[in-house]
């Protein structure tokens, strides 16, 4: 991981796009502006961070903006990881997709948009990957109830069979 | 609705179904003249229900006669809502939430969870502990690699390598059981370390299985590396360049039978890897047979990374001393308030975790697993995000098989050794 | 060159009615007959009386042809029963088909999601009669360690008639789970599952081509 004074620096050099730097348990995270994310990335990239490790989301509930995603890159030659995170509000769930540049973002993205409802601008086939297609709602969300059903126990068949008539 | 009548299908159900025929590219067609001209592409369905899908993968293929245009997977079908479950219990109640997930690897998606979770709460895990963890996690390693292997022969057709295997793993399990008292989703590993010390059989039992383990590995390299069909079946077929494997994500064996040795073992040692010395197998081409012989070299270093740590195995505890973090031992329970109030304390409520996020990967026997918490300061966690390797790895399915046979793709799912519930999750 | 001919069928009818009463062939030195009570235990040894449909359940109950479906956690520790040391084919399941036409045991072995319900739905309609379901594992009897909204459990969907619990149930588990199907068949071939679940009249009807 870059150290505080190596994460600041490229804070610098990204200039307007990032918002905040935490410094975490030895490991860096850059909060950015959503609509520079790409720019971000292949910032990043010209740095050496050209392995692409997660691109996961995260409901912030009941913080606003809710909905987050993060990028974990990973530098192979120097052995660095570098975490960028954007959020954005669930009336505005827009993020622009990277799968142009990092390939590796094309199912990972599916499930972010499946499970938080992150809409994801050009990327070439968003629809449900984990869920079926016609499932409505997005579970990973917190509001979300988990769900479950009651178990049927043998002993209550016969209550479970009226109750279906 | 009248007999002769078609249901009106959603456009999910619509695209369901089983056999889609359409007339190929008139490009396509003035290029190979030679060819008939009413040559169609057919899109055949690999239901989630197939022998050799290694668990419910659904497959697209689009076929050119043999020849594989175009694959589309469709998972989801063992989708269990591990990580929705997880955020709903307590820290400890989720390592056996978080086990079931890539199931062949129980013990690694414990150490990816439980490394998170240690690395936020600032925790140190004892050297006992440690190697106890290592020597768990290459078994596993070697119980995973067994079982590709013995699938894998059963889709090329070699059936009593399945149950050779089987065999061997047969020995792993027994000394699962012995250690934690499951063969399976062992809830061995703990936040802190490990639940409790090997037992006193263990580890002349482990010697046995270690002398016997890098033979048998031998044993199947002899019938399977000169056999002419799996040379025929293996070889060659569906290569993919490291460039090509690292943009999309892929790590693990793939990657080092492409010829990149990345191994987090080595790079970002965890767990005290750095005190054993280990090889990593690495190809050169890049196709099925490579990744074959990578994961069978895998097994023997295993091997040797497990009797260095029994070699080397410290004494002192195995899990770490901080009360408010691990439970304390029994004895203690009817002596110390303290130890009574820890106990009781963790076990109905839970440790609590300061706020902050953490992603902590580890190299599993399938490429790097990752575990993502984000903790907002209560003794259940926010958010836990498994990355799993098979999901990444699935998406260069398309990029191998394509321009290959049905039969060399069927080979290459073998060797991409996808484990559905970890793609699921 | 002498060649041995065999007797005319008659005389061979004739010799192993006698063989059966317990007497030797002609020509050498012949025993005392068997007669009465002797005869009969003699008989009652050698030879068994069933009925057809008894029969017929012992048949089916030691070849069943289980459907090899597996879905997640379960399914490992099903290899685990076909293989070497919990041997399956000691019982005569080694037969595990592909398709569901030609089976008619399905071990549900793993997790049961909301997208894969109808497709085990499928699959069960699929198979011939009379065909048994075991539930094997805690997630598809009832809901297992995740109750949440991406599962189902097995009994919504499709009748079951096995439960085998566990997380994963080890393989013996396993074993006594089909074992003791095996037992219910041979006793009792119709589990009375098509009443109480209102499912009679929903066999596959002998097509007529």
């Amino acid at each position: 991981m870059p150290d505080a004074t190596g994460l600041e620096l490229l804070a610098q050099e990204l200039g307007d796009a990032t918002l905040e730097t935490v410094y975490f348990r030895e490991r860096a995270t850059l909060v950015v502006d959503p609509a520079t994310i790409r720019t971000v990335l292949s910032a990043l990239r010209a740095k050496g961070y050209a392995f692409l490790a997660s691109v996961h989301g995260v409901d912030h509930y009941p913080d606003e903006p809710r909905l987050g995603v993060v990028y974990e890159l990973l530098d192979m030659s120097r052995v660095d990881r570098v975490t960028v995170k954007l959020r954005v509000p669930t009336d505005a769930p827009h993020v622009e997709s990277v799968v142009a540049d990092w390939p590796t973002a094309d199912h990972q993205e599916r499930e972010i948009y499946d499970m938080f409802g992150v809409v994801f601008d050009g990327h070439p086939d968003l629809r449900r990957i984990l869920m079926p297609e016609d499932y409505e709602g997005h579970p990973q969300r917190r509001d979300f109830p988990v769900g479950g059903e009651p178990v049927i126990f043998t002993r209550d068949e016969t209550k479970w069979l009226e109750a279906r008539e | 609705m009248t007999p002769g009548e078609q249901p009106t299908l959603s456009e999910y159900r619509r695209r369901e179904q089983s056999i889609t025929l359409s007339p190929l590219d008139e490009q396509a067609e003035r290029e190979e003249s030679a060819q008939d001209a009413t040559q169609e592409l057919l899109t055949l369905n690999f239901g989630p229900h197939h022998p050799a899908t290694h668990g419910v993968l659904r497959l697209l293929v689009t076929l050119q006669g043999e020849v594989v245009r175009d694959i589309k997977p469709i998972i989801g079908y063992v989708h269990t809502g591990i990580e929705k479950t997880a955020e709903d219990k307590a820290y400890w109640k989720v390592i056996p939430i978080v086990e079931r997930m890539d199931y062949l690897s129980y013990y690694f998606n414990a150490m990816a969870y439980c490394g998170a979770v240690e690395t936020l709460l600032e925790v140190q895990v004892p050297t006992r502990g440690q190697y106890l963890r290592v020597i768990h996690l290459e078994l596993n390693r070697i119980a995973s690699h067994l079982i590709w292997l013995g699938t894998s022969a059963l889709d090329l057709g070699a059936v009593s390598i399945f149950l050779y295997c089987l065999r061997e793993r047969e020995l792993i399990l027994d000394l699962f059981e012995m250690s934690s008292g499951a063969r399976m989703h062992t809830r061995y590993f703990q936040v802190g370390g490990v639940i409790d010390d090997i037992p006193s059989g263990f580890e002349r039992r482990l010697r046995e299985f270690l002398k016997v383990m890098p033979g048998r590995a031998d044993e199947y390299g002899a019938i399977l590396n000169s056999n002419q069909i799996v040379l025929e079946r293996l070889r060659g077929t569906c290569p993919l360049d490291a460039d090509t494997l690292l943009s999309l994500g892929v790590t693990g064996p793939l990657l080092r039978a492409a010829g990149n040795p990345w191994d987090l073992r080595k790079a970002t040692p965890y767990s005290s890897y750095e005190d054993f010395q280990f090889k990593i197998p690495v190809g050169t081409v890049g196709d099925n047979y490579d990744r074959y012989r990578c994961r069978v070299a895998e097994i023997k270093e295993s091997v040797r990374i497990i009797e260095q740590a029994l070699d080397g195995l410290p004494e002192g505890p195995y899990v770490s001393p901080d009360r408010k973090v691990a439970l304390p031992p029994r004895h203690e329970l009817s002596t110390s308030m303290e130890a009574l109030i820890h106990h009781f304390k963790l076990v109905t409520e839970g440790f609590r975790v300061p706020p902050g996020e953490v992603y902590y990967a580890i190299e599993s026997p399938r490429g790097e697993l990752g575990c993502f918490v984000r903790s907002d300061g209560s003794s259940k966690p926010a958010r836990v995000h498994m990355r799993d390797p098979s999901f990444v790895n699935l998406q260069a399915l398309s990029h191998m098989a394509e321009g290959g046979y049905i039969a060399d793709m069927i080979a290459t799912v073998a060797m991409l050794d996808p484990i559905l519930g970890g793609i699921d999750r | 060159m002498e060649v041995k001919r065999q007797p005319a069928l008659r005389v061979r009818e004739l010799n192993a009615h006698q063989l059966l009463r317990g007497g030797e062939l002609e020509g050498a030195n012949r025993p005392a007959r068997l007669e009465g009570e002797e005869l009969e235990e003699y008989v009652q040894e050698r030879v068994l009386l069933t009925t057809l449909d008894k029969t017929v359940a012992w048949a089916r109950s030691n070849s069943f042809f289980p459907l090899g479906f597996g879905l997640a956690c379960c399914a490992m520790e099903q290899f685990h029963a076909a293989g070497p040391r919990m041997d399956i084919a000691r019982f005569g399941f080694e037969a595990f088909r592909a398709s569901p036409r030609q089976a008619d045991l399905i071990i549900l072995a793993g997790r049961v999601s909301i997208k894969m319900a109808p497709i085990i739905r499928k699959l069960y309609d699929q198979m011939l009669e009379p065909k048994w379901a075991i539930s094997m594992g805690a997630c598809c009897s009832s809901m297992g360690v995740f109750n949440n909204y991406a599962l189902v459990p097995a009994d919504k969907f499709m009748p079951v008639d096995l439960h085998v619990p566990g997380c994963p149930p080890r393989p013996e588990a396993l074993m006594h789970g089909i074992l003791k199907l095996r037992k219910l068949v041979q006793d009792d071939p119709d589990m009375g599952w098509r009443e109480r679940y209102e499912a009679v009249g929903t066999e596959e009807a002998p097509s007529d081509v």
